[in-house]
């Protein structure tokens, strides 16, 4: 692997932690702390992020609803994730949690409603 | 009709503090101009909301929906698609006069009043951008509001000014969708948003972020063409003969929030020049008796959590306040030292007190004190502290001869 460098995120320091070297053998330098090593590892072997997007309803007055993945998902599927939510449309009025697909495909992970599409907290009439 | 406590702005400071006002017995009603509550999280798709408050990463909708919940379930009055049209302080509190579709123009009078109005962005003429006006000039948020509520996508070659969070989210949400974000160009030598976002965002994404660096013309006369970009020195002035031109057709801008509290100016209280926001107590209280304020509209938070917070203790001040009266604490907080400024800029004495703070600066191995009279009231160790980067610490009730506390940063050396 050639050289990579990385700012840890773990505390406000932000380390550029230097990764280098193959397999069980990768050494960092930059870091302060154990901290460092771990994210790194992982940024390095296997990074992963929650993925948060929008995708179209079947609804005028609620066009697009946001989503996320249920859990994170390898950063480097990011795009062709994209590509298969992209395709999906929501036929009814979801709240926050219920599940859009059960697996999204390629990943281990539900894909989730994270908004309440269902009538917000109605207007009353004042007189 | 008459409320105990009404709130303006149902965002999350506004929901916190119509919550906890309900919660201490106060009758509530809370104004919003949008047509579903949550303020701005409805459009925040991403997540990284509550890590302190809930320990958890949730999106902006997901930590509104919690909190809209906790307003259903005290049954209060909510009204959508209101809009404030006058505000005056009336003898037994403030009348306001607000308008909507459904009951028109109608006057509401009140005991308290929690002002939760927000922050707004700045704009490109606030930022002294020349040349022609053409479409594609949007602000960061603009932006995030076409794409996540409305579906448009704003453009497809992208040139982002400013690395404010809001721009570094944008940056990747436009990549998702399938544009090309040339740049981040920030004029300052690091970046003005989270680390986090910086790596999560940008980095992720390989992104260029061009430090010292900044827009100064844009090109085009119907939409965007280029914009001329140039490195600035110390000065932050262009450097002459930097200038290169980056083809474009949209330009964000991410150049900053500033709290916005213009429907308060008839009251005529006092403001904080460093914040932008009415200067506060820590429960939150104005100089005008019974006037709150929280959240953004009193200083910009970098996270939410905290501004629910400062909506819990408004809320449960104001309802407080219609029980037993009272005005503001006249314990004077000084900023002192390397601070950019802390609030609340004022104490009540006897009462525990939470003051947030932000450096003027990265400044790496730093003390806060806070003293009263040369004695050390607080003192804790930071090994960086940066400007994005709220503080929050927590002082222990005060003695009732204490009138001023001092709050500085001291480098060790």
């Amino acid at each position: 692997m050639e050289k990579r460098e990385l700012t840890c995120i773990q505390c406000p320091l932000s380390c550029r932690v230097t990764v280098s070297g193959e397999g069980d053998q990768l050494k960092f330098t930059g870091n302060q702390c154990k901290q460092g090593i771990e994210y790194a590892r992982q940024e390095v072997t296997n990074p992963t992020r929650t993925l948060t997007t929008t995708i179209a309803t079947a609804f005028p007055d609620f066009p697009l609803l946001p989503v996320r993945t249920a859990g994170e998902v390898p950063l480097g599927k990011i795009f062709e994730i994209m590509k298969v939510i992209r395709a999906v449309q929501v036929e009814q009025r979801l709240k926050p949690g219920d599940v859009i697909l059960e697996i999204i495909p390629g990943t281990d992970k539900a894909l989730i409603a994270t908004a309440d599409m269902c009538e917000g907290v109605s207007a009353v009439v004042v007189k | 009709m008459h409320t105990d406590v009404l709130v303006i702005g149902a965002g999350p400071a506004g929901l916190a503090a119509a919550a906890a006002a309900a919660e201490h017995g106060a009758e509530v009603l809370l104004v919003d101009r949008e047509s579903r509550p949550g303020g701005i999280l409805k459009q925040c798709i991403h997540d990284g909301f509550g890590v302190i408050r809930y320990e958890e990463k949730l999106t902006g909708p997901e930590y509104a929906y919690r909190d809209i919940e906790a307003v259903r379930a005290y049954g209060l009055r909510v009204l959508n698609n209101t809009f404030v049209l006058d505000l005056k302080q009336s003898v037994d509190g403030f009348s306001l006069l607000l308008q909507n579709p459904i009951d028109g123009a109608f006057r509401v009078d009140t005991k308290a009043l929690v002002a939760a109005n927000g922050c707004r962005e700045r704009t490109s003429r606030q930022v002294f951008i020349h040349g022609d006006r053409p479409a594609g000039i949007y602000s960061a948020g603009t932006a995030q509001n076409l794409i996540n509520l409305h579906g448009y996508l704003p453009g497809r070659k992208v040139v982002i000014l400013g690395s404010g969070d809001i721009g570094m989210i944008m940056a990747r949400r436009l990549t998702l969708e399938g544009a090309e974000v040339a740049g981040v160009y920030e004029i300052k030598d690091e970046p003005s948003g989270l680390t986090r976002n910086r790596v999560q965002c940008l980095d992720d994404y390989n992104i260029p972020l061009y430090l010292n660096t900044t827009v100064t013309r844009v090109h085009g006369t119907k939409r965007v063409t280029g914009v001329s970009v140039a490195a600035v020195g110390a000065d932050l002035k262009p450097l002459p003969g930097s200038e290169t031109l980056v083809p474009c057709d949209t330009l964000l801008l991410s150049v900053g929030l500033i709290p916005e509290n213009d429907i308060l100016e008839p009251l005529a209280l006092e403001f904080d020049a460093k914040t932008g926001g009415p200067v506060v107590d820590q429960r939150m209280m104005t100089s005008v008796p019974g006037l709150f304020s929280c959240g953004n509209a009193t200083h910009v938070n970098d996270m939410v959590d905290y501004v629910s917070e400062s909506g819990f203790n408004a809320g449960r001040a104001a309802a407080n306040y219609c029980q037993h009266g009272g005005s503001q604490g006249s314990v004077e907080v000084v900023s002192g030292n390397n601070l950019l400024y802390a609030v609340p800029q004022r104490l009540v004495s006897g009462e525990e007190a939470a003051i947030y703070f932000r450096s003027d600066k990265t400044i790496d191995r730093v003390i806060l004190v806070a003293q009263a009279a040369g004695k050390e009231l607080f003192r804790e160790k930071y090994l960086r502290i940066r400007p994005p980067e709220m503080q929050k610490i927590v002082l222990q009730p005060l003695s009732p001869e204490v009138e001023s506390v001092e709050i500085g940063l001291e480098e060790v050396t």
